[in-house]
């Protein structure tokens, strides 16, 4: 076990699934204790108990601000500092496209893909900003979970894909923000491919997970898809002072498919 | 011939800045023009002045409902529609500590719902006749960060990205249908006046906006709208999903 988040504080919003779930698991076996902020208190209740003393779990919905205040008010009350947030929560939206989205549909992903990483930073910037350790060798970091989707286009889901978009470059101009307020917060995103989370299920009770599974991996140049540990292992490099010159950047980890082949039907049913 | 020969286009944003010169070129190359606007007196003063040819109809791009209506319009004068630019929009300037969720939702639903609308009703009207092209104004905010602007950013970012899937959509369904997103630098128009207005270590808001650019000067509406023209024309058929750039070099 490395140590370097040791005496961190973190965030991780989404955190009782797929990418948050390992991220949680990950961030804490570095040392950090960690917040694991999600609508399913059942699942994210054992993610926290799972990893044991360092970590608890606090229901958050990212849509909602007072929700983001009640939590921020619990972490410092706990813990004094705030060092880490990963913007991680996200839903799909499900299958359409230009022509069929709806507003309803556009507005619910949104609230959830867009408003609660602007919420998200906004709440975290304030409290890391007087808390985090100010060190030269580093300070707050922020993670945005964005996807291959904000890259690179798709046929995939309409507003999935603005959405991804929106906080790729929402993420920049909070990176810009607090490096010329040189408040040592630093703020990037990762985009990941294809990973098995529980996000594709739909797509496995359609199709079985195997199959679907099989199929999403070969369109991946790399043949296969992603683990939610892919993604953390990312999270993890940009949430650590290892990572301290890099800020508005973008990780991208995505088995090869934004080098620019095989991406067409990434998200269509096989 | 004129270049946009008999294509009618719906240019949304129509009554200022890029939109509105856009309409003056367009209609000197042959197009019959819809200025819509949510700025009823100059899109109306507008229109009239363009003649017979032009007809103003009042958009709100935030409103699905203005959008059946504002393209409903547009067939019963002109029998159908070729092109669209999604040119309205809103800049403010807000960090994000200070901006407000409120705030921050106002202008992403106006730049970014408000042009995936947009699409949605232009791509319904154009796949049964023949295609068209769509053109979305994002900016080169949507290329990299500025930090006084998330909610421009953010909505300028989907814009980029959604651009790409109208193209990737369309053109799997064989509609004929491109569309592209242009980026603009900075722009001599009424949107940047609260900026120019400002004043940023000792240089006026216009010296330090110019000095952002390598060219030294901001650009002119007619700059952007003779792009836009081209991807609204037959000229660049075979562009589609891509992004044009426009800015002075400032991403250079
Ligand atoms: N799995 C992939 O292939 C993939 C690819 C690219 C990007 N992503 C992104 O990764 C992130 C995590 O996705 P995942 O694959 O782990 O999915 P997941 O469904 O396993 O996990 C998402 C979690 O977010 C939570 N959540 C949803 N709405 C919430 C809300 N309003 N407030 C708080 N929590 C909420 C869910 O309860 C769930 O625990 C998402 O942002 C997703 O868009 C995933």
């Amino acid at each position: 076990m490395s140590e370097d988040l040791v005496g961190k504080v973190a965030i991780v919003t989404g955190g009782a699934s797929g990418i948050g779930d390992a991220t949680c698991r990950l961030l804490a076996r570095h040392g950090a204790s960690v917040v694991v902020a999600d609508i399913q208190d059942d699942l994210g209740a054992r993610v926290a108990r799972e990893i044991g003393p360092l970590a608890w779990f606090h229901k958050l919905d990212v849509a909602v601000e007072a929700e983001w205040e009640a939590l921020l008010a619990a972490v410092l009350a706990r813990h004094g500092r705030l060092d880490i947030l990963v913007n991680n929560a996200g839903i799909s939206g499900g299958t359409n496209s230009v022509e069929d989205f709806t507003v309803e549909l556009w507005d619910r992903t949104h609230a959830i893909n867009l408003d609660g990483v602007f919420l998200g930073c906004k709440h975290a910037i304030g409290a890391m900003k007087t808390t985090s350790v100010r060190k030269p060798e580093g300070g707050g970091a922020i993670v945005n979970i964005s996807s291959i989707a904000g890259l690179i286009g798709s046929a995939g889901p309409f507003a999935y894909t603005a959405s991804k978009g929106a906080v790729r470059l929402l993420t920049k101009s909070v990176a810009a923000w607090c490096a010329q307020e040189r408040n040592g917060i630093r703020c990037n995103s990762v985009h990941p491919g294809g990973i098995d989370t529980p996000i594709f299920n739909p797509l496995w009770q359609m199709v079985g997970h195997e199959a679907g599974k099989n199929f999403i991996g070969s369109r991946h140049p790399i043949g296969h898809m992603g683990e939610p540990g892919d993604i953390a292992e990312a999270v993890l490099y940009l949430a650590s002072d290892r990572s301290k010159f890099v800020t508005g950047s973008e990780l991208v980890a995505d088995g090869g498919i934004t080098s620019g082949v095989q991406r067409r039907t990434l998200f269509a049913a096989p | 011939m004129p270049r946009l020969d008999g294509k009618t286009l719906l240019l949304t944003g129509g009554a200022s800045g890029i939109g509105a010169a856009t309409a003056r070129i367009a209609i000197d190359e042959g197009a019959n023009v819809v200025v819509a606007d949510l700025q009823v007196e100059a899109g109306e003063k507008l229109a009239a002045e363009l003649g017979a040819k032009a007809l103003f109809v009042r958009l709100d791009v935030t409103d699905e409902a203005s959008w059946i209506d504002a393209v409903a319009k547009t067939i019963a004068r002109f029998g159908k529609l070729d092109g669209l630019l999604n040119g309205a929009g809103v800049g403010v300037a807000a960090s994000i500590e200070a901006c407000t969720l409120a705030e921050f939702q106002r202008v992403y639903r106006i730049n970014g719902l408000g042009v995936a609308l947009g699409c949605k009703h232009a791509v319904l009207a154009m796949k049964s006749t023949g295609g068209g092209s769509i053109v979305n104004i994002s900016s080169i905010l949507g290329l990299r960060g500025q930090p006084t602007t998330p909610a421009y950013s953010a909505s300028k970012g989907a814009v980029r990205l959604l651009t790409k899937h109208v193209a990737i959509h369309c053109g799997q369904h064989g509609y004929g249908i491109r569309c592209n997103s242009v980026h603009p630098g900075y722009i001599d128009t009424p949107m940047i006046a609260p900026r120019l207005a400002t004043t940023i270590d000792n240089m006026t808001g216009r010296q330090f906006l110019e000095s952002l650019h390598p060219m030294g000067r901001l650009g002119r509406a007619e700059e952007i709208a003779k792009m836009v023209v081209f991807l609204l024309s037959d000229d660049s058929s075979f562009s589609t999903g891509a992004e044009f750039v426009a800015d002075g070099g400032v991403t250079a």
